[in-house]
């Protein structure tokens, strides 16, 4: 691998997550926290594909295999949920959707 | 050759993540930024030798979820997310900010311990041929619960964005 | 980076924009020309000789680079500018993996005739076929137009779901070939099964009987898999948004749908990106299908063999090489004449019919060849094993 040390893909995989993370927490429209949820998940995969090469087991390849899979379920699913809201609501503003709160 | 390629995917990749959160003009570029990231990520994949893995992650990701975001994106017809001050102020941002930048200290200061290096793998380590026989080898359940998850998910999909047969 | 590495890419580099990307564009107007009962275009010249108008392509460049290249108001600027290119690269980086040779040692080096032998090959060209989406995707959108943006919308999910059908309908092949790589493909193909070896197993004739060996076939993709062939072949096509699937090219309430904002060279290069990909479709297909580089019952190895004694290493491999490079180019042309056919004869689908045709009928056929060329693996296997 050269000089590159396991390390820094950890470190690069968590700055992601963290970007996701204010992302998320900061933004009020619906589909960009979707994709902010979606960079969170791609920062785990990053994590565990480093973690595989380093051990050396191709199970963390696996694992992340199956975290595409389930976050393409809920791309599909929070995107068809996203859809009926706002053509409910008329608007992607997540304050919006506040008629649970107590 | 592998140091200057991680420095390039690596930057690119976290450049678009904040272009994906930073963007308040419009969710078309932060779709963009997105799709950016997903491919700077399928190449630290590679760079990996998991090479199975980030094909899919270009074919799955880059190639469908975020086509899906621009999709629904272009259905809804969203031009700009609305009134600029509905988005965040700029003291969340602020904080924002500080907690990336703090964790970033936090990570490389106190946790660079000495690893050891990378370990050599067989050649044949994340080939398609190792993942397809890992897959429907021992984890064939695995496989076979994401079938009918993904099953699932068609079906509440496609129920969940129906219009209403009134 | 070894120098035959070098020759092999300038190679395929000159033959994609040099010599087909010109030519189709010819190809388009007199094929359809012929088959309408028309002459063409033939009248640009160059002092006068019209070459059965081959001059039109340069004609055309010339006319597209001199056109105003407009940008309409409000529109996405960089978005605009940057998705005729993200339309064409993929369709040219394509050709990268693709094989249009063997493998032959001359003068010292080996010259594998397929840029990057990558040991996932197929794969890689469905993950670069599904960036493609997004030339045509961001196109309509970033034109601020509406007609543009329908067309985006159509363009979208007929090209994701069409993908599907594309990655599943040839994983059969890969089951009966064993390999993603393409020059393995190639190689496999070369070799012949008996057509009527079953006879020999159910114990109707005795063994090593003449002529059940002499009648033997190819083991062509096309003979192995022919459902999975044209369900690929269609898959191809209605990705590329050619033939009868160009509803959201040509029908977007008559305007030419997502690519309505673009002009001169930019329009240029999505029609080229069209037809590279009609190249593409005609070189993938005959890797996996037809037989690669090699003819019926002559393989490399033979041929090489036989004209060895002959002109000795160097020119047998040099002459093998010709061979299977002219081979497969004879077949890329053969299937983009095809091509052309379906598109100059066939009406264009209705939206609904495409999505149909994509979710309702091909991807069940394609999962129901798997499932019934992994039972047609299994009985092979034991039979042989007997």
């Amino acid at each position: 691998m050269g000089d590159v040390s396991p390390f820094q893909f950890q470190v690069v995989a968590a700055l992601i997550f963290m970007i996701g993370v204010v992302g998320v927490l900061t933004r009020r429209n619906m589909i960009v926290m979707f994709m902010c949820i979606e960079l969170m998940l791609n920062a785990a995969n990053l994590s565990l594909v480093a973690f595989s090469r380093e051990i050396g087991d191709d199970q963390g390849q696996i694992l992340a295999f199956m975290v595409m899979v389930v976050a393409a379920v809920e791309v599909a699913v929070g995107l068809a949920i996203i859809i009926s809201l706002v053509r409910n609501r008329d608007t992607v503003n997540i304050e919006d959707a506040s008629q649970m709160k107590w | 050759m592998r140091m200057a390629l991680f420095w390039i995917f690596s930057v690119a990749a976290l450049g678009s993540a904040v272009g994906v959160v930073g963007n308040v003009r419009n969710p078309i570029n932060s779709a963009l930024n997105l799709v950016v990231s997903m491919l700077a990520l399928a190449g630290l994949y590679v760079l990996l030798e998991a090479q199975f893995i980030g094909l899919i992650q270009v074919m799955v990701y880059a190639g469908a979820i975020v086509v899906l975001f621009l999709f629904v994106i272009m259905l809804l017809n969203l031009r700009g997310s609305g009134a600029p001050n509905a988005e965040t102020q700029p003291l969340v941002k602020l904080a924002g900010t500080a907690l990336v930048a703090g964790g970033s200290y936090f990570l490389v200061r106190v946790l660079a311990t000495g690893r050891a290096p990378w370990p050599d793998v067989d050649p044949d380590y994340g080939t398609t041929r190792a993942i397809g026989e890992a897959l429907y080898g021992d984890y064939v359940l695995a496989v076979q619960v994401a079938g009918v998850l993904l099953l699932a998910g068609i079906i509440a999909a496609v129920v969940l964005a129906k219009k209403r047969l009134e | 980076m070894a120098l035959s590495t070098v020759f092999v890419a300038l190679f395929i580099f000159a033959l994609v924009l040099l010599v087909f990307a010109p030519i189709m564009t010819w190809v388009e107007r007199k094929q359809s020309a012929l088959m309408q009962d028309r002459i063409g275009a033939n009248r640009a010249n160059i002092a006068g000789i019209t070459v059965l108008g081959l001059i039109h392509p340069l004609a055309d460049v010339i006319k597209m680079i001199t056109k105003e290249d407009t940008m309409p108001d409000g529109a996405h600027r960089f978005v605009h500018l940057i998705s005729p290119f993200i339309a064409v690269a993929p369709a040219i980086i394509s050709f990268a993996v693709i094989p249009y040779g063997g493998t032959y040692e001359m003068w010292g080096a080996k010259f594998t005739l397929c840029v990057a032998d990558l040991d996932y090959g197929v794969l890689f060209l469905f993950a670069i076929g599904s960036i493609a989406t997004y030339g045509s995707m961001l196109a309509g959108w970033a034109g601020n137009n509406n007609f543009g943006m329908l067309g985006s919308i159509r363009v979208s999910a007929q090209m994701i779901s069409y993908e599907v059908t594309m990655g599943i309908s040839v994983v059969a092949l890969f089951m009966i070939f064993g390999t993603l790589r393409l020059t393995e493909m190639g190689l496999a193909q070369q070799e012949t099964f008996r057509v009527f070896g079953f006879m020999e197993h159910l114990g109707w004739v005795a063994r090593d009987t003449g002529w059940v060996n002499a009648i033997t076939l190819p083991m062509w993709g096309i003979l192995l898999q022919p459902l999975a062939f044209f369900m690929f072949l269609t898959a191809l096509m209605a990705e590329n948004k050619r033939a009868p699937f160009d509803t959201p090219e040509g029908e977007s309430e008559i305007v030419a749908g997502y690519f309505i904002e673009y002009s001169g060279m930019k329009f240029g290069l999505y029609m080229m990106g069209e037809w590279i990909e009609v190249v593409v479709i005609s070189a993938l297909l005959t890797a996996m299908f037809l037989g690669g580089w090699a003819l019926p019952w002559l393989s490399d190895k033979a041929l090489i063999d036989f004209l060895l004694p002959r002109f000795g290493a160097n020119i047998a491999n040099l002459m093998a090489m010709v061979l299977g490079v002219s081979v497969f180019l004879g077949k890329v042309v053969a299937l983009i004449f095809f091509q052309m056919l379906i598109r100059w004869s066939m009406p264009r689908f209705r939206y609904d019919q495409v999505m149909n045709l994509g979710w309702k009928i091909l991807l069940p056929l394609s999962l129901a060849n798997i499932v019934v060329t992994a039972i047609g693996i299994l009985i092979v296997q034991e039979v042989v094993a007997k």
